[in-house]
């Protein structure tokens, strides 16, 4: 991977720079050419834009809300004439595609949020892992050896079952559940990169412990961090989706796709319809994010490219 | 070898306090008295029974002291009764286990048997339409939410094809040793439960395949005049399967976790169904009961995973 750290910057530098494209500029490049990636990134900015308008859309397009009921029209087969039963109504006569743009704000929310979190935390003690290493990778290490080795879904149903959390805490704890994977990566290459001369360098002259993690050691790591990000929001909207399939993710009454699964499955044999929109829903969101992570590694660091 | 093994246990010590400290933890610092949630609606009682209560039970001694009467005892394999079933919680849960270690045996044999070849096959066949195809369901594969494509296959071979059960180890009524009955039954949850490590497994496969044929002794193999199929499967594929060791590790997380998930959704009798139902009624050791359950299932895949490393590749050294 390419040093991108510059102590000091020279006229002659800055000259040569304009020649040589940075790594940021080279994996754009190489990115505008991934057609898979790109319409992925684009299927998942629409699906991002659909569901933050869904008020908006309720009030303009479908003339109506989320939550209203209407109990002449239940099991309304998936039709364009009124547009809110584009994918059909419920037992309650909910208009589904509704409910489903209002599902993707939760998810996406929770997705995205946690694995911020994730990463934070994971990066965080990645570094001070791999780099302080002795006792403090021990209990480090420690702790996500006992993550890694309970299954971390058992948590999630305990925790959700006695404390019934709301949204918002609910994003919190998987927040701090999922970060294992950042910190192994981190840590790492944290351990490979302390040892190479640019750090030894920035050591001589006088560089605190914290200057060279986040200075000279993070910016090294930082491309491969998007990757992992990607993925990890993918992988956190499968594991919400599960929890709320199993009624145990958001409060209840909130729409969200897992919990619209599970209403499809109870009222299957009246209308088999609703079990389509919201299961695509969630593997057309996760496999584009999925594809973009794929894409993103294989434009910042092309040696790894397979095939 | 023997210094090995013994080691890695060693090793699994630690991880199981932290385990049980997280589970003591999420548990005791739930909302919800259990002793008023014990005596509720019960007449006649006093605040007097209810401090006996707390007494008899050990709920008035500071947490950590309660915390090791509780592990003193879970060691010895007491965790306490079910409030539920009024038996005691462990033997409940590990009546249960056969059921998810059949589930989980099945997904692994399959996850193997289908992944691997797709994994060389795609790599043997690079940039054909058929490696097109094995890597974008490699990616599929991963991304598709389990409990849906369940919900499906219920849908289409259950309801309306009607040629496989939607549900149970085996038909009621029948003999436990109706093995066609039970491969019914086990067919379609191994086979959801197998899916991510089939993606995943191809994926990684293709991956070393594709580094293994690259390789000088494989061009030696190739010029010594062998035939492509022995240089394939003698030569190639034996190396490209020593890495494949290490990601048994994440993949026997996601089995032991992703049965919790499968077993919901065809309603099979296992470890994580009865873990979830306890988790729903609030029953307390049943529940710390499941999550040691769970996770010393995991801790020894892991270890077992270790250990096949180490004979796969004598090269290994133990920290």
């Amino acid at each position: 991977m390419a040093a991108v750290t510059a102590p000091a910057v020279r006229p002659a530098d800055l000259a040569q720079r304009k020649v040589a494209a940075g790594l940021w500029e080279n994996a754009w490049y190489r990115l505008r050419r991934d057609r898979l990636t790109i319409a992925s990134a684009v299927i998942l900015f629409t699906l991002v834009i659909l569901s933050v308008s869904a008020p908006l859309l309720g009030e303009r397009v479908f003339n109506t809300n989320e939550f209203s009921q209407d109990l002449l029209k239940t099991y309304r087969q998936p039709t364009l004439d009124p547009p809110k039963y584009l994918f059909g109504s419920d037992e309650l006569g909910r208009s589904q595609v509704l409910r489903l743009l209002y599902g993707g704000q939760v998810s996406l929310f929770i997705g995205f949020v946690a694995a911020f979190m994730n990463i934070t935390i994971g990066v965080g003690l990645g570094l001070v892992a791999g780099y302080m290493r002795g006792a403090i990778d021990d209990v480090i290490t420690w702790f996500v050896t006992t993550l890694n080795s309970v299954p971390t879904i058992f948590l999630l149903i305990i925790f959700s079952a006695l404390f019934s959390p709301s949204a918002l805490l609910l994003t919190v704890v998987i927040g701090v559940l999922f970060w294992t994977g950042v910190t192994n990566f981190v840590r790492g290459q944290t351990f490979a990169l302390r040892e190479r001369e640019f750090i030894t360098a920035a050591r001589t002259i006088g560089a605190s412990s914290t200057r060279i993690m986040i200075r000279h050691i993070l910016p090294n790591v930082l491309p491969l961090i998007f990757v992992l990000m990607a993925i990890d929001v993918g992988t956190i909207i499968l594991v919400e989706s599960a929890l709320s399939y199993l009624g145990l993710g958001v409060p209840p009454g909130t729409p969200s796709w897992g919990s619209m699964l599970t209403n499809a499955a109870s009222y299957f044999s009246r209308a088999p319809w609703l079990v389509v929109p919201p299961g695509a829903a969630i593997f057309l969101t996760v496999l584009c994010l999925y594809l973009i992570g794929d894409g993103l590694r294989d434009a910042l660091d092309p040696r790894l490219k397979q095939g | 070898m023997r210094n090995y093994i013994i080691r890695r246990l060693l090793y699994a010590i630690p991880t199981l306090i932290g385990i049980s400290i997280l589970v003591f933890a999420i548990t005791r610092l739930a909302p919800g008295d259990p002793v008023r949630l014990y005596t509720f609606g019960a007449l006649n009682i006093t605040e007097e029974d209810i401090a006996g209560l707390r007494t008899h039970w050990g709920l008035d001694k500071p947490l950590p002291l309660q915390y090791v009467d509780w592990v003193t005892l879970a060691i010895q394999g007491d965790f306490g009764r079910s409030l539920q079933y009024n038996r005691p919680a462990l033997p409940l849960l590990l009546e249960r286990l056969p059921a998810t270690l059949q589930l989980a045996t099945v997904a692994l044999v399959l996850q193997l048997t289908i992944g691997i070849p797709l994994g060389v096959i795609a790599a043997l066949k690079r940039g054909t339409w058929i490696d097109n195809v094995i890597r974008v369901f490699a990616v599929a594969g991963h991304a598709i939410p389990t409990f849906w494509i369940g919900l499906l296959f219920i849908i289409l071979f259950a309801v309306t094809l009607r040629w496989l059960p939607s549900q149970g180890l085996l038909t009621v009524g029948h003999d436990v040793w109706d093995i066609p009955d039970r491969v019914t039954h086990i067919i379609m949850p191994a086979f959801v439960l197998a899916l991510g490590g089939i993606a995943n497994y191809s994926r990684y496969l293709r991956t070393e395949t594709l580094d293994v044929i690259s390789q000088d002794y494989i061009r030696t193999a190739h010029a010594k005049g062998l035939r492509e199929r022995r240089v394939v499967y003698v030569h190639a594929l034996r190396n490209a399967l020593i890495p494949m060791v290490t990601a048994l590790g994440p993949l026997l997380a996601v089995l032991v976790g992703g049965a919790l998930v499968i077993e919901q959704v065809f309603t099979w009798p296992g470890v994580g169904q009865f873990t979830y139902a306890a988790a729903r009624s609030k029953d307390y050791p049943v529940i710390m009961a499941g999550v040691m359950v769970a996770s010393a299932l995991l801790v020894i895949s892991y270890l077992i995973r270790d250990i096949a490393y180490a004979i796969v590749d004598p090269r290994i050294k133990v920290r």
